[in-house]
């Protein structure tokens, strides 16, 4: 039989069927019951972190990992409601998440809080309208990383450091908006919890002053090839994110947070309010934030950073990496990363689009 | 069977005339519909992480009233301008060459040499070239130990490096379209104008080139249209010094989730693109490629 020859009938009976298949075509994570569906960052898809809990429940994690809140946003708009359970997002975009009516609210008792350093719990982020959301799990900071055989070390620790001439087309910036307006804002006495639409004004004059600096403005693979090849000294709004991984085979590249108060991200851990699997999500969150998981969430291979639970299981070596002796100073003279509404968040990217073409 | 089958009207169903059927399907699939749903998400609203689905012309209003995203649009069109330029100006003599002054039983090998940045990954392709201009990269390693200069050069990270990058890729897409079609053209007719007194420089001016001129046209429309939309190549090379639409269309999605503002800015791009088809239409025969 040539194509020719296949009557109108079967032509369409064959069409639908392939439309058929297509409809219910769903994908397999989220149709069975022991399966845990999770849309992380890359560190979450870390075998080492995930293999205990799935061998402890007899379940399996199927991980998606994305970047940026806006992506991950878009793909829980394009699935269906009940096919994730657990998500990790950015801290300070957790309260708009949840304002959303995304996420499940947790008990302060399944979160070992005595155990944890205490900015987490105070800030600003943590409890929407009283109710705790996202779960702080592992932070880090946005400072300064640098090449300290090409830049005076003093200068790196100076909140002006961004518009000393010296550094003039030797900087990369990190090219992430709020973290950045934010390190201006403090530089300028302003807290992020301060920064309003209305004062963005005076932030965004030093933004603008702040690009005739840069030689490169890009994505953390993008600055830290910069600064591994010498294209750049110095980059804006990095720390142990972006170095960590490089120092031992590059032991002059180092950071820094910032004298005039260092700028915390961190994410958060929660249990989207459509899952299906409750329970087992909240035992995932419960093992995550606990000791173990804890010290193989610090140390995953996607990246290092610190737990937000003292009692994370470490070694020294992983400690002296983690710089965790210092960590109660560092914490002590820095803020959360927060942004306090959509309107600001809107108003903030709109400056940094106008902060690239300027 | 006969070609033709009786359908149960009694009229006869020629199949052919199906055959395009799937092809249109396909077509509006995967595009009409598409691009109809991003033109209607482009008259909504992303207003506090929630679809306010009120048709409006906010986000076009937002777009072209700002300064720097219409600055925006025009970098765009002008590195993606530049690029076809410069991918024309290598990629015909290299074709040139490669059809007319290469033997033919080696023709298909140097086609194969022509192409074979495409085989590499883009991405990989991108960071390569930030390498090799980079300050301890080969040329200005090669610059310094000459003695011809003393401190390194600047080369990436701006403009010139993203259409070095571009011109990279596009000019060997060039140079294919340019070959298949200059393969075509008999040689009779190069032959005949010699015969009649033509010199070589008048051949070329009068005959080839403008039977030419479809070949170049499909590339360069091509290269116009990818480079315009393209986002890794001045992410990875531009160092951010400049905004291409592109990367102000990515911040939306990818911090936003603003699809809606996302579909203005890319149904704004659409506008370009078509445009700049209606300029080539004349020029553009795909038969001849």
């Amino acid at each position: 039989m040539t194509i020719r020859n296949v009557d109108r009938r079967r032509f369409l009976q064959g069409g639908a069927a392939v439309l058929a298949v297509t409809a219910t075509w769903r994908p397999r994570g989220a149709q069975a019951a022991e399966e845990l569906n999770i849309l992380v960052w890359c560190d979450h898809a870390d075998p080492n972190l995930l293999a205990p809990f799935e061998k402890a429940e007899g379940v399996r994690i199927n991980v998606k990992d994305y970047e940026g809140t806006g992506t991950a946003l878009s793909i829980i708009e394009q699935s269906k409601p009940g096919d994730w359970d657990i998500f990790v997002v950015d801290s300070p975009d957790a309260p708009r998440v949840a304002r959303l009516g995304l996420l499940e609210p947790l008990s302060d008792d399944d979160v070992p809080w005595a155990d944890m350093f205490p900015q987490f719990r105070a800030a600003p982020h943590t409890y929407v309208d009283g109710k705790l959301y996202a779960v702080p799990e592992k932070f880090g900071y946005y400072g300064v990383a640098y090449n300290r055989d090409k830049v005076d070390v003093a200068d790196m620790s100076k909140g002006d450091v961004m518009w000393n001439p010296k550094y003039k087309g030797r900087m990369a910036v990190y090219d992430y908006y709020f973290p950045i307006i934010q390190m201006i804002g403090l530089s300028m006495g302003l807290t992020p919890d301060q920064i309003t639409v209305e004062n963005l004004a005076k932030i965004r004059e030093k933004l603008l002053a702040l690009k005739p600096q840069t030689k490169l403005i890009g994505d953390i693979v993008g600055v830290q090839n910069a600064l591994v090849t010498g294209s750049v000294d110095l980059i804006i709004g990095a720390a142990e994110f972006a170095v960590s991984g490089l120092m031992t085979e590059q032991p002059e590249l180092d950071w820094v947070i910032s004298e005039d108060g260092g700028l915390i991200w961190s994410q958060g851990l929660a249990v989207f309010s459509a899952s299906k699997k409750k329970d087992l999500a909240r035992d995932f969150v419960k093992y995550v934030i606990g000791p173990e998981g804890q010290g193989r969430l610090a140390t995953s291979s996607c990246y290092w950073a610190m737990p937000t639970n003292k009692k994370a299981v470490l070694n020294d070596a992983q400690k002296k990496i983690l710089r965790w002796d210092e960590q109660p100073g560092f914490i002590a003279r820095s803020h959360p990363s927060f942004i306090s509404g959509a309107a600001l968040d809107a108003a903030m990217l709109d400056l940094w689009n106008e902060f690239l073409q300027a | 069977m006969g070609a033709v089958v009786q359908a149960r009207t009694g009229r006869p169903f020629d199949l052919s005339k199906w055959a395009v059927l799937p092809a249109l399907i396909g077509t509006a699939i995967f595009f009409v519909v598409p691009l109809g749903v991003m033109l209607l998400w482009s008259f909504w609203q992303r207003i506090a992480g929630k679809l306010d689905k009120t048709l409006s012309l906010a986000n076009y209003e937002r777009f072209f009233g700002r300064d720097y995203m219409v600055e925006g649009l025009t970098n765009s069109i002008e590195v993606a301008l530049i690029t076809t330029a410069v991918s024309i100006v290598i990629a015909y003599p290299l074709a040139y060459i490669i059809a007319y002054r290469i033997p033919e039983r080696w023709q298909r090998f140097a086609v194969i040499l022509a192409v074979l940045p495409f085989w590499t990954s883009y991405v990989i392709r991108s960071y390569s070239w930030l390498l090799i201009l980079s300050e301890r990269g080969i040329i200005n390693g090669a610059l310094i130990g000459l003695g011809i200069i003393d401190e390194p050069l600047e080369m990436g990270y701006n403009r010139g490096a993203t259409v070095l990058g571009f011109v990279h890729f596009f000019a060997m897409l060039l140079t294919l379209t340019i070959y298949a079609n200059l393969v075509q053209i008999k040689k009779s007719y190069r032959l005949a104008a010699a015969d009649l007194g033509a010199s070589p420089v008048q051949v070329f001016f009068r005959i080839t080139l403008p039977l030419s001129l479809p070949g170049v046209a499909v590339g360069a429309f091509l290269t116009f249209v990818i480079a315009i939309g393209d986002y890794i190549t001045p992410q990875i090379l531009g160092g951010g010094q400049e905004l291409l639409l592109p990367q102000a269309i990515m911040l939306q999605v990818s911090r936003a989730a603003d699809f809606p503002m996302a579909s203005a800015m890319s149904m704004t791009l659409m506008v370009v693109v078509t445009v700049t088809y209606l300029v080539f239409a004349k020029y553009l025969k795909m038969e001849r490629v």
